[in-house]
């Protein structure tokens, strides 16, 4: 055994054997391979080398402008001067701590959700709850706050309320049409097809346009619905018509038999719903329902087109900044590398809770 | 004889009268009539595609019929959606292909429904649920996931959770046609038991070693009609109908 086992594996530089064996098996099989093998080598070696040598070699770390005078790459001292635009947006900068708290519930809220153990009952109502925390710490107006109207909301701050929000309020939403359009009673589920297929037939901007410009026409004069609520609603809808249809292919995929098995012992239409095919329909669904999260909390950056001024939008004003504006690059990168944590971070979640349940009640 | 007389002074508890229903323009069930007393066991037969499993579907509605009246437990089965649910907890089903609900324990999945439906307390409805593992005797694996389980021991299962909701009917369709030969014993010994213990029982099946033991009628159907019905000694030693000699020709041929 021994002597097999040191054959297989040489204990000595095997590392390094092993990926020479690997590049030669995989890698320069043949000429052909050897050739695409070296072009592809070639184009990695020029972009990856050139960012490097554009973000971290040729870069100035140092904060202020005057620090990127001479140099060629990037000018990070751009992050520096600007995070605080960034995060915050126009919010009145003596309050700024505000945002930041809100900030805190609002990831802290998702991280502590992300954890089974809390999936209750009692979850959408600290849900709730902290949502009304976060309006009244941001909007003011109470305990001796100053108040700071909604359109002074911006940055980081603004994206994730309208992300966080749209997610709490869509997924339900579209639970509810989704058995609507189940459903066996007809109006429920005419209404329930007419919904989907609208909001998800036009385009969110045509939605959010519809909310900015045309709602308030319909509106008595006097009266008028705040341009954010609009906004986040129109979100809402909007994504909960996709999301609707996610969990409508769910429910199909489960096998009848477990509706006749639920039927048969008698349980209600909400009792085989909310215990039997729900969770094993939602189960299924993981993966689409994370991408569509994903991709609200990327179409956030729509709001722009109705003048709210989202993490994109202050990104744009900063670097509309003479001061700064040769340095635009710098801005559009750093805040793409935050859109990449967060929907990177969503996406290992979505794998891990699709696995960790899958393992539960297997072999 | 005997056992027509074990029976005679029964009450009914199903009784079916001119039942028809239509799949579209398919007409699956002819003027089916049917009486079952408390306590008997009745075995039906057929052909694939004959209408008995349509037909004892139609006994908790799971399918709806079109003409004709079932009165269950004295209860009249139809839109009534109170009425349903109330056949429902007198009537148990159990399937062909066990439909136990994959993502719950073997407990959870017993406990489930005398929790939801007959509201009882969690502490009692476990009690129940261990007895009735212990009879089927399967309660060593009363936390592992359906999935974790022989087909033999889910459909034990799927028979143990119908038990725990104390039904007065229990309606078998097709019990052991999806599982491995070795295993169709072990569930067939369970339903023997059940019918010695009095339980009312109509089971689609084609184990005619079954029928022969345990049952007080066979009913063969046929193109949505019941073609013959008789007690077992009766029915295989002296088939009336040329389609019943056909049929048992086949299945007991070799």
């Amino acid at each position: 055994m021994t002597t097999i086992s040191e054959r297989l594996m040489p204990v000595q530089s095997s590392v390094t054997k092993r990926s020479w064996r690997w590049m030669r098996d995989n890698l320069f099989s043949t000429p052909l391979n050897t050739l695409i093998s070296l072009v592809c080598i070639y184009i990695i070696w020029n972009v990856v080398g050139g960012l490097i040598s554009w973000a971290i070699v040729n870069a100035s770390f140092i904060p202020g402008k005057d620090a990127c005078a001479e140099i060629t790459g990037a000018c990070w001292g751009y992050v520096h001067a600007n995070w605080r635009f960034l995060m915050f947006g126009t919010f009145p900068p003596a309050e700024y701590w505000r945002p930041f708290v809100a900030i805190m519930m609002l990831t802290g809220g998702m991280l502590l959700t992300m954890n089974r153990t809390f999936w209750t009952k009692w979850l959408p109502v600290v849900w709730i709850i902290g949502f009304i925390a976060v309006y009244y710490i941001l909007a003011g107006g109470v305990f001796g706050l100053t108040p700071v109207r909604t359109g002074l909301w911006g940055g980081l701050t603004l994206t994730l309320v309208l992300a966080v929000v749209g997610i709490a309020f869509a997924a339900p939403l579209a639970l509810i049409l989704a058995l609507g359009r189940r459903s066996e009673m007809p109006l429920v589920k005419v209404i329930c097809v007419v919904f989907i297929e609208v909001f998800r037939g036009v385009p969110l901007i045509s939605v959010l346009f519809m909310a900015s410009v045309m709602f308030p026409l319909f509106l008595p004069t006097g009266v008028s619905v705040d341009v954010l609520l609009r906004a986040q609603v129109g979100i809402i809808v909007f994504q909960a018509a996709y999301l609707a249809e996610v969990f409508r292919g769910g429910m199909q995929a489960i096998p009848s038999g477990q509706y006749e098995a639920a039927d048969s012992l008698g349980l209600t239409y909400w009792q085989k719903m909310g215990k039997i095919i729900l969770p094993q329909a939602l189960r299924l669904v993981i993966p689409p329902t994370m991408s569509t999260f994903i991709s609200l909390f990327k179409d956030t950056s729509l709001v722009v087109i109705i003048g709210l001024f989202d993490l994109l939008a202050a990104t744009r004003a900063a670097v509309n900044n003479p001061e700064w504006r040769p340095h635009y690059i710098e801005g559009y990168v750093f805040i793409a590398l935050i859109y990449f944590c967060f929907c990177f971070f969503m996406s290992r979640y979505s794998l891990y809770l699709d696995r960790s349940l899958k393992k539960a009640t297997s072999h | 004889m005997t056992e027509q007389n074990r029976l005679a002074d029964r009450e009914s508890v199903i009784q079916v009268t001119n039942m028809n229903k239509w799949y579209g323009d398919f007409h699956v069930l002819r003027d089916i009539n049917l009486d079952v007393k408390q306590g008997e066991r009745i075995v039906i037969c057929g052909p694939s595609g004959s209408g008995k499993s349509t037909m004892i579907r139609c006994l908790n509605r799971l399918e709806e019929h079109q003409e004709g009246n079932i009165i269950v437990n004295g209860i009249e089965l139809g839109d009534n959606v109170k009425n349903i649910e109330e056949v429902r907890k007198d009537v148990c089903m159990v399937f062909q292909h066990f439909n136990l609900f994959p993502h719950l324990t073997v407990l959870e999945n017993l406990t489930l429904a005398p929790m939801f439906v007959l509201k009882q307390p969690k502490k009692e409805a476990e009690a129940t649920a261990m007895k009735y593992l212990e009879r089927v005797k399967i309660a060593e694996q009363a936390l592992k996931y359906p999935g974790q389980l022989s087909g033999g021991q889910q459909q034990r299962v799927a028979i143990a959770r119908s038990l725990c909701m104390n039904p007065k009917i229990m309606l078998f369709d097709e019990p052991t046609s999806a599982l491995d030969p070795e295993m169709i014993k072990e569930v067939l010994d369970v339903m023997v038991e059940l019918a010695s213990e009095g339980m009312t029982m109509l089971c689609v099946t084609h184990e005619m070693g079954f029928a022969k033991k345990v049952a007080d009628r066979v009913i063969f159907m046929d193109a949505g009609q019941i073609i013959e019905q008789n007690e077992p000694n009766e029915f295989f030693n002296n088939p009336q109908n040329d389609r019943t000699k056909l049929f048992l020709s086949q299945i007991l041929g070799h």
